[in-house]
């Protein structure tokens, strides 16, 4: 349990620290990197929530492809590399005030209401194979909701992004 | 009894034509033959269906001849019911003859209980949320009806086809989406749930935008299949929500259940029922063309002949009909059918039927007035199911199809001949060029305007019948509507007759006889249009010949009375007055029409005199301003980018407002300045006036355009919501 | 270990992604934003699914991840679009809509 804990602070100090760096950093190249350290954070939280198959999946989705997109789309609309004097919006005080009254209710809410629950040890460690029983029989339709809305998205990228 | 445990068989063959058509019709098969195909695999079913028919015939014997041996002694019982059901419902002489035939009924609800229908499933198609759909077919009589129906009309339609589209330039695409709707149309007639039903439903519906949308070269054809199948998707929300609803009253999809469900039920879901119904007519309005989603149908008439004659008169435009029929319980409590004397699905039904006779007075194509005629049809298919007619609307339907298919084709042959001119005022005189598609023209048309003895006299009489005896009370409206419809049918058909085969010839170059391939589907159709109407004749008129053992076969073998007897419907026995008044109403309609063209007497040119008759006559043929509405109005008020219309808002609206809230402010202060008071209140006003104005500024300043403003304003306002939420309450 | 844990950090990550997609001016930049944000639920899911013993926040974060694909490539092309006709991808220059 010391060992778990002790991981947890490592990874989610990163996790927070990359997640913050990706959204101050004048550097864009920089900043999708600071994304793929959140994201790779990320799957090793999974992975203390013994969600082997998300913690998989994230990696190859995220951090595999998403990623990849990413770094195409700051290529195809010409960022430029390096340092970019103007990041950051004129009225990031407003964000920054929104985006800490949003997270200050929530964490209140979180402590007042589970305060130090721990996480229940003996619950099912559900394996990929449960994970896609579940996925193929009790949700088969918002699965091939999903399935649709991929090649929705998919027509609808390759419409916009033609040149005609 | 084989094929009708396993009927998934004839729905599937024209399904794998469809997908040999489609990926072998221009590689291994080639193009000129895929026709064989087609018509090979569409013949089978054919067959299979007829088998079927029998086999579901000889069910009925059996479940009626074991019950024989009950009848003596339940002859007792029926008499009580008889005398129970009131005078008008049940006919007693009828009724008796059909006793002697050992068609005895132990339910007192005046006739015999056919055998169950053949369900059989196959469980675990899918399951989502805890929730089995099963998946299997479920056929009795109504769905053998349609069987053969379909079965026929396609299988003529495939062999037609094979001359009127030949050459084309998607031969092998056309006959594949043919194959594709059979095997979709039967497949909706067999379901047995209601997802299912739904499935079909939406497949029929994508096959009639494939084939209105055949020539998509030119512009009003893709316009045409956008518009039939924008108009379907109205009514399909209709349909989702009342197969939700049902599902919530009775949480299972199956059709069977959900029959006998209401009908041991009753009044208990009333209200659910009543909110299924008004749901479901949404579906029935938008596929079967019933006022006011009818618009799509004449439209759809941009597709090939034969596809018109097939989906758009014959067979898929009665899947509404038909949906009708096949949950006719949850209709039936739903609009009270059997005691109210009025009711939604009667009144629309009966509406729909004078308008669309009324709109194919003004129509010159002729495909257009045989589409609105088929509208009206329909309107007379539903307004029978809404007064409680169920056999009367399914014969209707068996004896249209064949009827509407053979004008549609005879409109087509018409086509072939006269250089593909749909325009009556292009024809004319053609009677003696093409003698076959005259005279089963003719006959179509007086089998569809009543005249005695062909088929449309019989089916129309038995809806005549059933609104002027209705079930408790008779449905008067619904009566006026359907004898006037029964005179202007009679007379618009006239109508087309005189343009299109009589009088000189108009055209072009010189018309000529379709070949035989196409005169012999016409021929076919047209001898059922004639002696179609021997399947459901009342037992009086066969009493003269001995034969009343063949009375009432569509009533007999059709009906779902597994269904209908827990519901208490009753039918009404036959009235030789409303037979006679039916045929008079029809022969007076062509008689006017006659005496107005052929002998040219009448109020000729009245729409250029009277400028009364003229606004009547460009109301109907702007088709009583319906698309315009839709077009114009409706369409036009959404398709306006909401971009522009929330910049406009913001430019005009929140400035106008704001500003004018200021300026009257400030211009009332100016007013209270100089009329009532110039010392202390003025300041006061003058502050509050800029006050305003100020305050619309600053609101202004709010509407920056810039995404992420906005976004600070949601996020900022969602975290005071929390706030206010977590913390303070 | 702490249900908390878990939440706390996907309520930071959450709201790190909220201030991200307010104050960034890089198109791309809010997309990466959004991601976080989807990423801090998918977090809370699984933690729950855990807590409460079903296997549904599993499947459901795996909705969220294929959901988030298929909005980053969307997202993207409208960014690329924005990006061929403007010659821009600052969000702050866009701004038709003012009022």
């Amino acid at each position: 349990m010391v060992a778990q804990n002790i991981a947890f602070g490592i990874i989610a100090g990163i996790t927070v620290l990359a997640a913050l760096g990706m959204v101050t950093t004048r550097n864009i190249v920089h900043a999708a990197l600071f994304l793929v350290a959140v994201l790779g954070g990320l799957a090793a939280n999974y992975v203390l929530l013994a969600a082997e198959f998300i913690a998989t999946t994230q990696v190859l989705v995220y951090i595999g492809a998403v990623m990849v997109l990413f770094l195409f789309g700051i290529m195809l609309t010409r960022a430029p590399i390096g340092r970019i004097p103007q990041m950051t919006g004129a009225s990031w005080p407003v964000a920054a005030l929104s985006a800490l009254a949003l997270g200050g209710v929530t964490v209140y809410a979180l402590i007042d209401r589970f305060g130090t629950d721990s996480l229940a040890t003996d619950s099912t460690v559900f394996r990929t194979a449960d994970v896609s029983d579940s996925v193929f029989s009790q949700y088969i339709v918002p699965f091939e909701a999903i399935s649709v809305l991929l090649l929705a998205a998919l027509i609808g990228a390759v419409v916009l992004a033609r040149r005609d | 009894m084989w094929i009708l445990e396993n009927a998934f068989l004839i729905p599937l063959i024209p399904a794998v034509s469809f997908l040999v058509i489609l990926l072998f019709g221009r590689s291994v098969i080639g193009a000129e033959r895929v026709h064989k195909v087609g018509i090979t695999a569409v013949g089978i079913v054919w067959i299979l269906s007829m088998i079927a028919a029998v086999s579901w015939i000889t069910q009925v014997e059996d479940a009626t001849s074991s019950k024989a041996d009950d009848a003596e002694h339940a002859l007792v019982s029926v008499n009580e019911g008889l005398s129970a059901s009131g005078s008008g419902a049940v006919d007693g002489d009828l009724y008796l003859a059909a006793e002697d035939d050992g068609h005895g009924s132990d339910d007192g609800h005046g006739y015999a209980a056919g055998p169950d229908p053949v369900i059989s499933t196959a469980d675990g198609w899918w399951s989502s949320g805890g929730i089995d759909f099963a998946v299997g077919t479920l056929v009795d009589g109504q769905t053998v009806l349609l069987l053969v129906v379909v079965t026929s009309i396609s299988l003529l339609v495939h062999i037609y086809s094979s001359e009127y589209v030949k050459g084309d330039r998607r031969f092998v695409h056309y006959y594949a989406f043919l194959s594709l709707f059979t095997a979709s149309m039967l497949f909706f007639v067999m379901a047995q749930n209601l997802v299912q039903m739904i499935v079909g439903w939406e497949l029929v519906g994508v096959c009639s935008f494939v084939l209105i949308g055949h020539w998509w070269e030119e512009r009003p054809n893709t316009d045409a299949a956008v518009k039939a199948f924008l108009t379907n998707r109205v009514g399909d929300i209709g349909l989702l929500v009342g197969v939700a609803i049902l599902f919530g009253t009775f949480g299972t999809f199956d059709i069977d259940s959900i029959n006998r469900a209401v009908g041991e039920m009753g009044s208990e879901v009333h209200f659910a029922m009543l909110m299924a119904s008004i749901a479901l007519m949404a579906a029935v309005c938008s596929k079967s063309g019933q006022f006011p989603l009818h618009t799509w149908l004449p439209d759809a008439m941009a597709g090939p002949t034969p596809v018109s004659a097939l989906i758009h008169a014959a067979t898929m435009v009665v899947a509404g009909v038909f949906m009708i029929g096949r949950l006719y319980p949850v209709f039936f409590e739903g609009f009270s059918i059997g005691t109210s004397s009025i009711n939604l699905m009667a009144f629309i039904g009966g509406f729909t039927a004078l308008i669309g006779a009324g709109l194919a007075f003004a129509q010159w194509d002729i495909k257009k007035v045989l589409a609105y005629s088929t509208v009206s049809q329909l309107g007379y298919m539903v307004m029978a199911l809404g007064v409680g007619a169920w056999t009367a609307a399914m014969f209707h339907l068996f004896t249209h199809a064949f009827f509407k298919a053979c004008l549609f084709l005879g409109a087509g042959s018409v086509s072939h001949a006269a250089h593909h001119t749909f325009d009556m005022r292009e024809m004319g005189g053609l009677r003696k060029y093409m003698p076959h598609t005259y005279k089963t023209f003719v006959i179509s048309t007086l089998a569809l305007a009543g005249i005695f003895p062909f088929a449309g006299f019989w089916s129309k009489d038995e809806i005549l019948l059933g609104a002027l005896k209705g079930q408790e009370s008779r449905y008067l409206l619904m009566l006026v509507f359907g004898c006037v419809v029964a005179l202007l049918t009679a007379a618009y058909m006239t109508r087309v007759i005189w343009y299109t085969f009589w009088g000189e010839y108009r055209g072009h170059g010189h018309p000529h006889e379709s070949p035989k391939v196409m005169t012999v589907p016409l021929w076919i159709l047209a001898v059922m249009a004639v002696v179609a109407g021997a399947f459901n004749l009342p037992t009086p008129v066969l009493e003269l010949f001995g034969l009343e053992r063949f009375a009432h076969l569509v009533q007999t073998y059709a009906e779902p009375t597994h269904y209908l007897n827990a519901i208490g419907l009753s039918h009404p026995g036959p009235e030789w007055e409303m037979a006679a008044a039916g045929l008079v109403l029809a022969l007076a309609g062509i008689a006017i029409t006659f005496m107005y063209y052929w002998r040219n007497t009448g109020p000729h040119g009245l729409t250029e005199r009277n400028r009364y008759a003229k606004a009547g006559y460009t109301f109907l043929e702007q088709k009583y301003y319906l698309d315009h509405l839709y077009t114009d109005i409706v369409v036009g008020s959404i398709k306006a980018p909401i971009a522009r219309a929330a910049n406009w808002v913001n430019n005009n609206v929140i400035d106008l407002v704001v500003n004018r809230a200021g300026e009257g402010a400030r211009d009332s202060g100016r007013w209270v300045y100089r009329w009532i008071d110039q010392g202390t209140i003025d300041n006061t006003v003058n502050a509050l006036g800029s006050g305003a104005d100020a305050g619309g500024q600053g609101l202004r300043v709010m509407q920056t355009g810039k995404v992420q403003n906005y976004g600070s304003l949601l996020f900022g306002t969602a975290a005071v919501v929390a706030i206010v939420f977590v913390i303070v309450l | 270990m702490l249900l908390n844990q878990f939440l706390l950090l996907g309520a930071l990550l959450f709201a790190v992604g909220v201030y991200g997609v307010l104050a960034r001016r890089n198109g791309v930049m809010v997309l990466m934003s959004i991601e976080l944000m989807l990423n801090a639920v998918n977090l809370n899911l699984v933690a729950f699914g855990l807590q409460h013993d079903v296997v549904s926040g599993q499947v459901f974060a795996l909705f969220i991840i294929a959901v988030a694909a298929a909005e980053v490539g969307v997202g993207l092309a409208i960014v690329l679009l924005l990006y061929r006709n403007r010659r821009s991808i600052a969000v702050d220059e866009f701004d038709l809509m003012k009022g």
